[in-house]
C-alpha cells in the first residue's frame, strides 16, 4: 500500500488537523532543526508558483533536507511528451517525498496512487491546495487560541475561490458560523451550501460588504475578485469597488478580529489596513512555512518534540 | 394460442431482456460481445407491453460475472437477466449500479488528468437513485444526463 499522502484537505480528520497544528506551533518556536538531514525532497512544479515553491523549499531547507526539482514544466521532460506517470516513477526512485504543483485537476491524486513515496499536493489546477488550508487553519488557531465555534466572514470570489472552499471543508470539524459576502455572479456554489447543511454549519449570505458582516466576526477572510471571472463586464465595473476593505470599516470590529488573505492581494485590502494590528495576512503567509514543515514531517513519520 | 417468440429460444446461456431500444448496441459494446465467438442473437425494436419497444440479447453458453454485467447499469438500469439452462430460466437477475465505475465513463472536465494521461477513468457513484457520479481524480460531479461513455 502507498504511504499516506496529502492530496485534499478532506484526507485529514479532525485529529490529524489538531496533531499537525500542534507540530506547526513547535516549528514556529524553532523552525531550524536537523529533522530532514540525509533526506531528499522533490519539488515538481509543472506550473510556476514562486510563492508556494519558495515556502516549501524554505521549509525543507530549514530542516536540513535537500531539494531537487524544477520550477517550470518547460524545463522538465513533460515538454518531450513524457507522461506524468513516468516522471513520478522516475523521480520517486530518487527522493523520500514529492511536492507537486500541476495545472491538471486530479493530477495529485493520480501521482499519490502511483508513487511509492508520499506526495504533497501543492495545487492541482483549480481543484485543491491543501497546505494553503493548513496554514489558514494554523493562523486562525494561533490568533484565536482555538478553532472551535468561530465566526468567519469570507469576502470576494466565493464561486471559484479554491482557498475558500477548502477552508469551509477544513473548518467543518470545528462548529464554525460563516458569513458569505460576494457579488451574485460569484456567490458561494450550492454544493458548499449543501455541505454546510449536511454538517449543521450555520451561514448567511450578503451581496453588500458592510460593517454588519464584519462586526461579529473573529476572522475576516478576504479574497480577490478577478475581472476575468465575469461574463458581464458591466457587472464587474459595478462591484469592483464594493468588496474592498478600508481601515475605517474595522473601527467597530471585535478586539480579537484578524484579517486574512491568501495573497497575492491586488486592491481588495487598501494599504491603510496594513498598519492596523488586526491585519495578519503577512504573518499568515509566513505561517505557511511552519504548516508545511509540519505536514512534511507528519507524512514522513518524523516525530517533532 | 401459443405466444410466438420474437427471438429464438436459448438452450443454455444468458438472455438480457428489456433493454431500451437506443441502448442495445451500447450494451453490446460494454459487454464486449463483438469479441465473443459464442452464438449471439440480437433483437431490437421488438414489441413490449411495458416499454413500447425494447431490445433483447441472447448469448449462448455465456454466464456473465456480476462485475461484467453491472457495467450496463448506467445505460440500461432496468434490464432483466435470465440465466437459462436446458431451455428453462433457472435464475433471474437485476443489474445493480456499482459504488465505483472504472474505465466506462469519460470525465467531462477537459482539465482532468484522466483526459490527458493514458490511464483509466474512475468515478464514485454518489447518488444511486438519480445516478450522479463524481470523478475520483478531479472531483467534478456528473449528472445522469451529462454522462458520456468512453
Amino acid at each position: 500500500m502507498s504511504p499516506k499522502s496529502l492530496v485534499n484537505i478532506g484526507d485529514y480528520s479532525r485529529e490529524d488537523i489538531i496533531r499537525i497544528l500542534g507540530t506547526a506551533s513547535r516549528f514556529k518556536e524553532n523552525p531550524n532543526r536537523d529533522l530532514l538531514k540525509g533526506r531528499v525532497c522533490a519539488t515538481l512544479f509543472f506550473e510556476p508558483s514562486t510563492r508556494t515553491r519558495l515556502s516549501f523549499e524554505t521549509a525543507v531547507n530549514r530542516l536540513r533536507g535537500r531539494i531537487i526539482g524544477f520550477s517550470d514544466a518547460a524545463t522538465s521532460s513533460s515538454t518531450k511528451g513524457e507522461s506524468l506517470k513516468d516522471t513520478i516513477m522516475m523521480v520517486s526512485n530518487y527522493v523520500d517525498l514529492i511536492i507537486m504543483r500541476h495545472h491538471l485537476e486530479g493530477s495529485a491524486r493520480y501521482a499519490s496512487e502511483i508513487s511509492p513515496v508520499p506526495v504533497i499536493n501543492a495545487g492541482d489546477g483549480s481543484n485543491q491546495h491543501p497546505t494553503q488550508t493548513m496554514l489558514d487553519l494554523f493562523t486562525i488557531y494561533e490568533t484565536q487560541g482555538t478553532l472551535e465555534n468561530l465566526n468567519i466572514t469570507v469576502v470576494g470570489d466565493l464561486k471559484y475561490g479554491r482557498a475558500v472552499h477548502s477552508l469551509i471543508q477544513g473548518l467543518s470539524h470545528f462548529n464554525p458560523s460563516f458569513h458569505f459576502v460576494a457579488p451574485e455572479e460569484l456567490a458561494i456554489p450550492d454544493k458548499y451550501k449543501s455541505f454546510c447543511h449536511s454538517k449543521g454549519i450555520r451561514y448567511s449570505e450578503y451581496t453588500d460588504f458592510s460593517a454588519e458582516a464584519i462586526n461579529d466576526s473573529d476572522i475576516l477572510y478576504m479574497t480577490r475578485v478577478q475581472k476575468e471571472r465575469f461574463t458581464d463586464l458591466m457587472e464587474y465595473e459595478k462591484v469592483k469597488n464594493v468588496y474592498v476593505l478600508h481601515n475605517e470599516m474595522l473601527s467597530d470590529s471585535k478586539e480579537n478580529l484578524k484579517v486574512l488573505h491568501p495573497l497575492p492581494r491586488v486592491k481588495e485590502i487598501s494599504q491603510d489596513v496594513d498598519d492596523n494590528p488586526k491585519a495578519y495576512y503577512f504573518q499568515q503567509a509566513k505561517n505557511g512555512m511552519y504548516a508545511r514543515q509540519a505536514v512534511i514531517c507528519d507524512l514522513l513519520g518524523i516525530e517533532v518534540k | 394460442m401459443r405466444k410466438e417468440l420474437q427471438v429464438a429460444a436459448l438452450e443454455n446461456g444468458t438472455a438480457i431482456d428489456h433493454i431500451p431500444t437506443e441502448a442495445v448496441f451500447k450494451v453490446v459494446s460494454l459487454l464486449q460481445l463483438q469479441k465473443l465467438s459464442n452464438r449471439i442473437t440480437i433483437g431490437n425494436n421488438l414489441k413490449s407491453s411495458k416499454m413500447g419497444t425494447k431490445g433483447i440479447i441472447k448469448v449462448s453458453d455465456k454466464f456473465f460475472r456480476e462485475d461484467e454485467i453491472n457495467r450496463i447499469a448506467l445505460i440500461a438500469p432496468n434490464v432483466n437477466l435470465n440465466i437459462i439452462r436446458n431451455f428453462e430460466v433457472v435464475e433471474k437477475k437485476k443489474v445493480v449500479l456499482p459504488d465505483e465505475i472504472v474505465e466506462i465513463v469519460k470525465c467531462n472536465n477537459p482539465k482532468c488528468i484522466t483526459n490527458n494521461e493514458p490511464m483509466k477513468t474512475r468515478f464514485h457513484v454518489i447518488d444511486k437513485e438519480n445516478v450522479e457520479l463524481q470523478c475520483h481524480y478531479c472531483e467534478v460531479k456528473i449528472r445522469k444526463e451529462e454522462i458520456v461513455l468512453l
